[in-house]
């Protein structure tokens, strides 16, 4: 093909021009569009001195099987030089039910840690001193009730809970957008994460008690504009509810975390981190009045894209994912995830996550890219394309406004059609050709094979015996009494966090709890949008 | 000619649909009847499902593992139900040795990732016989 009939646009669908230029950012204003490093609007980074004051936090996201032998592997990645931990938990984890319901047959351990009791978090901890790792948790719907375990283990620790630093995802409006790990319908859920929110303003002043998460848009199949803008709408939404709760903006903002994707189109992905800083900080000085420095700055965690890896070829991922962590450095995320070469197979085994460390270490510590902050800022083309993404999410952020909200427009299939149709536009130019993937759909060859990680049915086994051993161990009464009083609360308008931590206190399990909050809250069945 | 009709269906607690989205969407421009069913879906439903809407396919979607609990449960709910002439077919994350292992007891096909969705549309044509 001659260069000249070719279309040239990003993996977004976004054109691109033959050559970038001064003409090209003639409507750039340096001090309202970019400001200094550390300095609002932000876009070129948090913080004055970026990396060279700390480096980004390399948390592997991890977990698998029981509790035992994640905790295993926790201290492995700690000992290998990680500096953060992030749990992965199953599906019937994610979804409230415990290892021994007839609706987690098959699926306890497979796609991370099964925890189904207080006793389940004290075994994934022990001998990791909570005071001293930040940690990172997975868990949406019932977010708040894992906490409840992981603030109880901090207890029984010993460690005061202001000092606790780390993340809860809580990011309940993506799972009705994207990834579906849904239990209560919207509102109800709305109302457990403004409670976590409400909480934490009170009791963990350096816990992050939402990671509002764009990556999980993205995987299922979104542009990069709509990541961006569907991920700032629900944090919009988030400081709606927690306003109406009665907190003011400063009480809480700073404590509003992101997590974005870190997918294949480089320079889009750079423009997508400033674009997410600039605009967030406009939200926040001038729709909500926030004063504080620390309300205006949008911190995010980036993981390489689970989507782009693939089964062909396995050992090719691992030059995607450092593409893509380079991306995000580049971008200034605060903490970083890079995904293992044998993730579009299982989860990942240890000489995998191994590799994938060493990649983030190799870009910290040998590239050099982390000596001067924000050095793409400047390049015309850069600038650009963050202009361009920020008017383009800015105008979905309009949209969505004028729909009512997020919660309106979940509720219509907004933004579930917009990702469907842009996903299925995705592959189609797959199959057409028009979108290259190395080793899929050219350059194919025969595949190498891998070392897989295997999780058999022993998890599944060891965990119903360990429920059942609880079940009789423990004061019953106690989880009775503990269990109406959350009903009570949940049934209220009180903030349901002291009844949940006096029920995991009591040993009620995971689907106990759950099956309570079910009882007054009903569950979520979504209308499919195809 | 009738349509070939194909039921499109996520099973088990995994609720990342963005494959079976795209297969019912596929599949449909290529101009059979497809119903999808949602999501967490037990065998039981997609069995009543694939009976009510009578269809030839059922396709499934499992990303999560569970498949070896999930799968050998609907092709035993269909020989009880007479149904053993729907053919089944099953995408996502299933491991070579597994594979082998459904397509024995019956599965007629499981496409991994990286699947064409043209590979996908004319197996299940000619295994219809259209």
């Amino acid at each position: 093909m001659k260069t000249a009939e070719r279309q040239f646009s990003t993996l977004s669908g976004v054109p691109i021009q033959p050559l970038y230029g001064p003409e090209q950012v003639q409507d750039l204003d340096p001090e309202r569009d970019l400001g200094a490093p550390g300095e609002f609007p932000y876009t070129r980074g948090i913080h004055r001195d970026m990396y060279r004051g700390k480096l980004w936090t390399m948390r592997q996201f991890s977990g698998f099987a029981t509790p035992e032998e994640t905790n295993r592997r926790y201290r492995y990645l700690l000992d290998q030089g990680q500096t953060g931990l992030s749990v992965a938990f199953d599906l019937p984890t994610l979804m409230g039910y415990d290892a021994d319901h007839a609706l987690s047959e098959g699926e306890v351990g497979k796609c991370g840690v099964s925890i189904c009791s207080l006793e389940d978090m004290e075994t994934l901890f022990q001998g990791i001193p909570l005071g001293d790792v930040t940690v990172s948790m997975t868990i949406n719907s019932p977010a708040a009730v894992l906490w409840a375990m992981y603030l109880a283990v901090a207890e029984q620790q010993g460690v005061d809970w202001a000092r606790l630093s780390g993340t809860l995802q809580n990011d309940i409006l993506k799972e009705y957008i994207a990834q579906k790990e849904f239990i209560f319908p919207p509102r109800p859920s709305m109302r457990l994460v403004t409670d976590t929110i409400e909480f934490g303003a009170r009791h963990t002043p350096r816990f992050n008690p939402i990671s509002i998460s764009g990556y999980h848009i993205r995987e299922a199949g979104s542009t990069a504009v709509q990541e961006l803008a569907f991920t700032l709408r629900d944090g919009i939404e988030y400081v709606d509810w927690a306003l109406e709760r009665g907190l003011a903006i400063d009480d809480f903002a700073p404590r509003l975390s992101f997590f974005f994707n870190a997918h294949n189109d480089f320079f889009e992905e750079i423009a997508k981190y400033r674009a997410a800083r600039k605009i967030w900080a406009d939200v926040m000085r001038d729709r909500y009045g926030a004063r504080s420095e620390r309300s205006l700055k949008l911190r995010f965690h980036a993981q390489t894209a689970g989507c782009s890896l693939t089964w062909q070829q396995p050992y090719n991922n691992v030059v995607r994912t450092s593409l893509q962590a380079l991306a995000a450095v580049l971008g200034g995320a605060q903490s970083l995830h890079t995904n293992s070469l044998d993730e579009a197979y299982a989860l990942p085994g240890e000489h995998a996550v191994t590799l994938a460390l060493r990649t983030q270490q190799v870009l910290a510590y040998e590239s050099g890219v982390v000596q001067t902050p924000d050095p793409l800022g400047g390049s015309y083309f850069v600038e650009r394309l963050t202009l361009d993404t920020e008017r383009a999410a800015q105008d979905y952020i309009r949209r969505i406004d004028e729909m009512g909200g997020m919660i309106a427009a979940i509720e219509t299939g907004f933004p579930q059609r917009e990702i469907a149709t842009a996903s299925y536009q995705y592959q189609r130019e797959v199959e057409s050709g028009a979108r290259t993937i190395v080793g899929v759909n050219r350059f194919q060859s025969d595949d190498q094979p891998i070392e897989l990680l295997q999780i058999d049915e022993t998890s599944a086994r060891q965990q119903t015996a360990k429920l059942g051993n609880l079940r009789r161990r423990r004061e019953n009464s106690r989880v009775v009494r503990s269990l109406g009083a959350l009903r009570r609360a949940a049934e209220g308008k009180e903030n349901t966090m002291p009844c949940l931590l006096d029920a995991v206190r009591a040993y009620a399990t995971l689907g106990e709890i759950c099956d309570a909050l079910r009882g007054v809250f009903g569950a979520y069945q979504e209308t499919s949008h195809l | 000619m009738r349509p070939i009709r194909v039921l499109v269906a996520k099973p088990g607690l995994d609720g990342h649909d963005r494959g079976a989205k795209v297969i019912a969407r596929a599949l449909r421009d290529a101009g059979m009847e497809v119903i999808y069913t949602g999501l967490r879906q037990t065998p039981e439903m997609i069995v009543s499902a694939a009976l009510q809407e009578d269809v030839q396919v059922i396709g499934l979607s499992i990303l999560s593992g569970a498949h070896n609990a999930i799968v050998p449960r609907i092709l035993e709910l269909l020989r009880e139900k007479d149904m053993a002439d729907v053919k089944v077919v099953v995408g996502g994350i299933v491991p070579d040795e597994d594979a082998a292992a459904l397509k024995q007891q019956g599965v007629a096909a499981v496409f991994q990732p990286g699947a064409s969705l043209d590979s996908i549309v004319s197996f299940i044509r000619t295994s219809v016989g259209a």
